[in-house]
């Protein structure tokens, strides 16, 4: 039985899902690319429903309206600050999701040649054409699942190669499973940030790697479902541990990895079931979740493998010291700079969104806006947990986004201004990436807001950023400590503005 | 040990090298302390805070020089002190190794220790002895003072009833420690002040200080200060024009000059010529801190104040310090107890005169019967070398072709590359796959494709809805448990109705996620 409209439904999904992500190049647009995602998923659910689905599409309907409830819960309840722990967390959905999809090929597999020698015949076995499989008496065929019978007409060549996708979709799909969860651990605080690595380090997860191969290699050769059992342990395994040795600044990265890994996922598991619509949406997702990795390294400096491989490299040489001393201010003396400063740059960073002080920012910006004052924000492409946390967080407090800029945008402008604020972020302001050959952070592209006549920063405490750098840039003698915690601090400054 | 100071003998000096409250703080580290009378009266202190202090007091200089096992004074001794000083004693003093060469000879020749304050090392850990740089403090201070005790006008601009007054003009030359001094006081005072030095690495002090830096339109690779343990060291000839004729062009708009470049053991450089001054506008007043070493202006009269015939006055003193003796003498007196601090690291009066240490090695001229001048290189550096800073270098309009030309040629080298590559794995896949699999890694082949083309045009604030977007329609993996649920097997059903339940956790999530996300951003 073959489903014509099937196909064509899922074909003019496939474009609604390509318009959609074309859609988020700008903020207008992005508003109804999402509508067209929705679209396409609606489209795509109910093509398949009602074509090869029908089985059990009673009880299919309901899980979707218990999933419909509980996503509804999560993405009504989180709060903007935890955006990178759910998406963290969804990803490990469609990993598992993958695992489970998998698993059932592997069964149907098996059930299917059991089904063949019941009948007689070898599963996979050639006619005398050498090319069109043997299949199955017609009554049985017809009374098999649409995916049973997919399977039945395959040769042992296709089911071979359906076998590498299906360990490729399982082996992805649990790394992206276990590493989606603990980067949630460590984005939601509940698992230790810092990079950990069990002894044995990488030669660990090569060893986990290898022997995923051996139990490959023997799955192919029919040793039977046991070894994808030990093949997924083993990938979960790898998930953990991989990211376990990744420290919490380095999220970005580790965010969208898994997000490009969920789409290769979906794409091999597309493969095994000769699914057009999974391989395009997973080609799709996986390949945006690649150029934003690829974004993140470029804006860090830093290679993938060398920020997968976890922690920064040692220093090349002895780093500078820094001389002089961090000088602290109160309140009272960044308002008086402040009132009388004309042109403003605000630069956020992961800090912010710890304490929740966007709306704070949102206040100070709005009061300062209505003196008159030119007030901008300066992002980092890494600041944050998440590419683009800091834009999101800023929408949320109501900061116009025509005054959010990009780092490449602004870094020129340091000079002719006269105040620039760091909130809570540390090393993408570190003077040291650009004067400092030996400083491990040397060559990573940073805001220059040292350059601005005044800077203030607020911090909680004297305590170096997440790669253990001193910042000379707390050391400069236009550089004043605004101590304390964000929220607070900023909620005394305010009414000081007037 | 003992330390005393003498009265100093040079007319006119005011300051003393030992104060009560150093005092105090000396007798702390175990030593006895020994003033001769009078020694602090021209400064503010009386022999009677000394003895307070628990300091003794020597009735005559003789007497002190034969008590002191250290003499702490201010001035380089003269030939009479020269002749008390006698073998194991510890002199500590300014004390020029090059212009008083005979005196440090004789002074090794006896058998004593000399520590000379002006050779004590840049460096951080001995900021707090430089007695240098607390001296220049004085005079940069004292220069602007001096300065506007001999202007006739108002430092800072006023708009009063009688009338408007414009601020002074004041150029700083040399940003040393007297220089930033200088800086300081005056834009304090309220004049417009302007500031030059050959090191523009200053410009960023210079301009903390509220003055503006005097930039030269000038080629050549300039003085990198590290180099020389922060000091101005010679610059060429057409480094020098350049500098004087924007000196030049600012003399005839300058109230006030303040020369403060010194090179350290050379003569003064002369930046301020007559011209300049010929061109100044009667009643400036240029004070010249360089006088002792002959001056930056050559018509200044060391240790005195002379008026040109244009009516510029100008100020060669040569005891700026001096003339705040009690501040001078507080600070030189903490100077010398820091010193004698790291003299006694035990804090139990007996003096360890430590030659490996970079400090005491460095400012010790004669020592055990040798002279110890020069000393070798410290063995931490002044300061960080400042990393050579390439400037981007404006290209013409052919080399701007010709790298387009460059670049657009490793574009077409790499993307050809890559094509190839790419060409040639897919096709050895299509050598042994089957045609049933080629078709469907066709479509993955163009959709990766189609993602890399799509996705570079996605604004970089709109990542994070990216992400979740992406995430949501990533659960199209609920199609393949869609198509499974239906199956026979038990095993089977219920793996695929986990995954419909988790996918469609994710899809509901991810949409309504990015939906919230995306209506918050506005426009202002």
């Amino acid at each position: 039985m073959e489903y014509g409209f099937t196909i064509a439904a899922y074909a003019v999904a496939a474009v609604l899902f390509i318009l959609s992500l074309g859609g988020l190049s700008g903020q207008e647009s992005a508003k109804r690319a999402v509508w067209y995602g929705i679209a396409g998923m609606a489209i795509a659910v109910l093509a398949t429903l009602i074509g090869p689905g029908w089985g059990l599409s009673g009880v299919s309907i309901i899980l979707i309206g218990l999933g419909a409830a509980v996503g509804y819960q999560l993405a009504t309840k989180v709060q903007m600050t935890q955006m990178p722990e759910l998406v963290a967390i969804m990803h490990s959905l469609v990993g598992l999701a993958a695992v489970f999809v998998g698993f059932n090929a592997d069964i149907m597999i098996n059930n299917m040649s059991a089904l063949f020698v019941e009948n007689g015949g070898v599963l996979g076995a050639v006619a005398a054409d050498g090319y069109t499989a043997v299949g199955l008496p017609k009554d049985i065929y017809e009374g098999l699942s649409s995916f049973g019978q997919l399977i039945a007409k395959k040769t042992s060549v296709e089911i071979n190669i359906l076998r590498i996708e299906l360990v490729l979709g399982i082996w992805i799909g649990a790394v992206t499973f276990t590493g989606s969860v603990i980067a949630y651990g460590k984005l939601a605080g509940k698992v230790d940030t810092s990079a950990n690595k069990l002894p044995g380090g990488h030669l660990l997860n090569a060893g986990a790697a290898v022997l995923s191969l051996l139990f490959t290699i023997m799955y192919l050769s029919g040793a039977g479902s046991w070894t994808l059992v030990l093949l997924t342990l083993l990938a979960l395994f790898i998930g953990y541990h991989l990211i376990m040795g990744i420290g919490g600044a380095d999220m970005p990265v580790v965010v969208s990895m898994l997000n490009s890994y969920s789409g290769w996922a979906a794409a091999a598991i597309g493969f095994s079931l000769g699914n057009d619509l999974l391989i395009v949406v997973g080609a799709l997702v996986g390949s945006s979740g690649a150029i934003l990795s690829y974004i993140m390294c470029k804006a860090m400096n830093r290679s993938f493998v060398s920020v997968i491989l976890g922690g920064f490299g040692g220093p090349a040489g002895e780093q500078m010291a820094v001389e002089g001393e961090q000088i602290a201010i109160e309140a009272d003396g960044v308002a008086t700079a402040l009132n009388e400063a004309e042109s403003v740059i605000i630069i956020p960073g992961y800090g912010m969104a710890v304490a929740q002080a966007q709306q704070a920012v949102s206040e100070l910006v709005k009061k300062l806006r209505a003196k008159g004052k030119n007030v901008r924000f300066a992002i980092h492409p890494v600041a944050g947990r998440l590419p683009g946390h800091m834009n999101v967080l800023l929408a949320e407090a109501k900061v116009p986004y025509d005054i959010v800029m990009e780092m490449d945008e602004i870094n020129e402008d340091f000079p002719e201004t006269d105040v620039a604020i760091v909130i809570g972020s540390n090393d993408i302001v570190n003077p040291a990436a650009q004067d400092d050959p030996n400083s491990p952070i040397a060559g990573m592209p940073v805001l220059e807001c040292w350059k601005a006549k005044q800077v203030f920063v607020s911090k909680r405490g004297q305590g170096t950023g997440y790669s253990g750098i001193e910042n000379p840039l707390f050391f400069k003698e236009n550089t004043r400590m605004f101590y304390g915690d964000a929220k607070a601090s900023l909620d005394k400054l305010l009414p000081m503005i007037d | 040990m003992k330390i005393g100071t003498p009265k100093e003998i040079f007319e006119g000096e005011a300051r003393v090298a030992m104060t009560p409250e150093s005092a105090a703080q000396l007798q702390k580290l175990g030593h006895e302390c020994i003033i001769e009378t009078g020694a602090g009266a021209k400064a503010g202190f009386a022999d009677a805070d000394y003895k307070d202090a628990g300091v003794e007091v020597a009735k005559t200089a003789a007497a002190l020089w034969k008590a002191a096992d250290v003499v702490a004074k201010v001035r380089v001794p003269d030939d009479t002190e020269m002749k008390r000083l006698r073998a194991d004693q510890t002199l500590i003093s300014f004390f020029s190794p090059v212009a008083d060469e005979a005196k440090m000879k004789q002074a090794a020749k006896k058998g004593a220790t000399v520590i000379a304050m002006e050779m004590i090392p840049r460096i951080s850990r001995a900021q707090k002895m430089d007695a240098l740089s607390s001296m220049a403090n004085i005079a940069g201070y004292r220069a602007v003072i001096e300065a506007g005790n001999n202007f006739g006008r108002f430092f800072t601009g006023q708009i009063t009833a009688a009338g408007k007054v414009p601020p002074a003009k004041v150029l700083v030359v040399g940003a040393g420690v007297a220089g930033l001094a200088a800086i300081g006081t005056s834009t304090s005072l309220g004049a417009i002040t302007l500031a030059f030095d050959v090191r523009p690495e200053v410009a960023e002090q210079v301009e903390s200080m509220g003055a503006e830096f005097v930039y030269l339109d000038f080629e050549e690779e300039q003085q990198d200060g590290s180099a020389s343990g922060g000091y101005a060291s010679v610059s060429s000839p057409e480094f020098r024009e350049a500098q004087l004729a924007k000196f030049r062009e600012l003399a005839p708009d300058v109230d006030i000059v303040i020369t403060t470049a010194l090179i350290p053991n050379r003569e003064a450089p002369e930046l301020w010529t007559e011209d300049m001054v010929a061109s100044m506008k009667p009643g400036s007043v240029i004070v010249d801190l360089a006088a002792e070493k002959g001056g930056n202006c050559k018509l200044t009269v060391a240790d005195e104040k002379i008026v040109t015939d244009n009516g510029v006055t100008i100020i060669g003193y040569t005891d700026f310090p001096s003339r705040m003796g009690t501040q001078a003498s507080s600070l030189y007196a903490t100077n010398i107890r820091h010193l004698m601090t790291d003299l006694t690291p035990e804090k139990d009066g007996v003096i360890d005169h430590n030659m490996e240490d970079d400090v005491i090695r460095g400012a010790t001229i004669a020592h055990a019967k040798e002279v110890t001048f020069p000393p070798p290189p410290p063995k931490v550096a002044a300061i960080a070398a400042a990393p050579k800073k390439e400037a981007p270098k404006e290209l013409t309009a052919e080399e701007k072709r010709a790298k387009e030309l460059a670049e657009f040629k490793t574009q077409t080298r790499n993307q050809v590359g890559l094509l190839a590559v790419g060409g040639a794995l897919v096709l050895a896949v299509g050598l042994v796959a089957p045609a049933s699999f080629m078709q469907h890694f066709i479509v993955f082949i163009l959709s990766v494709f189609i993602g890399f083309q799509v996705i570079w045009g996605v604004a970089h604030s709109l990542h994070t809805p990216l992400m979740a977007v992406t995430n949501a329609i990533s659960s199209i993996i609920i199609l393949g448990a869609l198509i499974q649920i239906g199956s026979s097997s038990m095993l089977i059903t219920l793996l695929a109705a986990l995954a419909v339940f988790m996918a469609s956790i994710n899809i509901f999530g991810g949409f309504l996620v990015t939906r919230r996300m995306l209506a918050m951003f506005q426009k202002s």
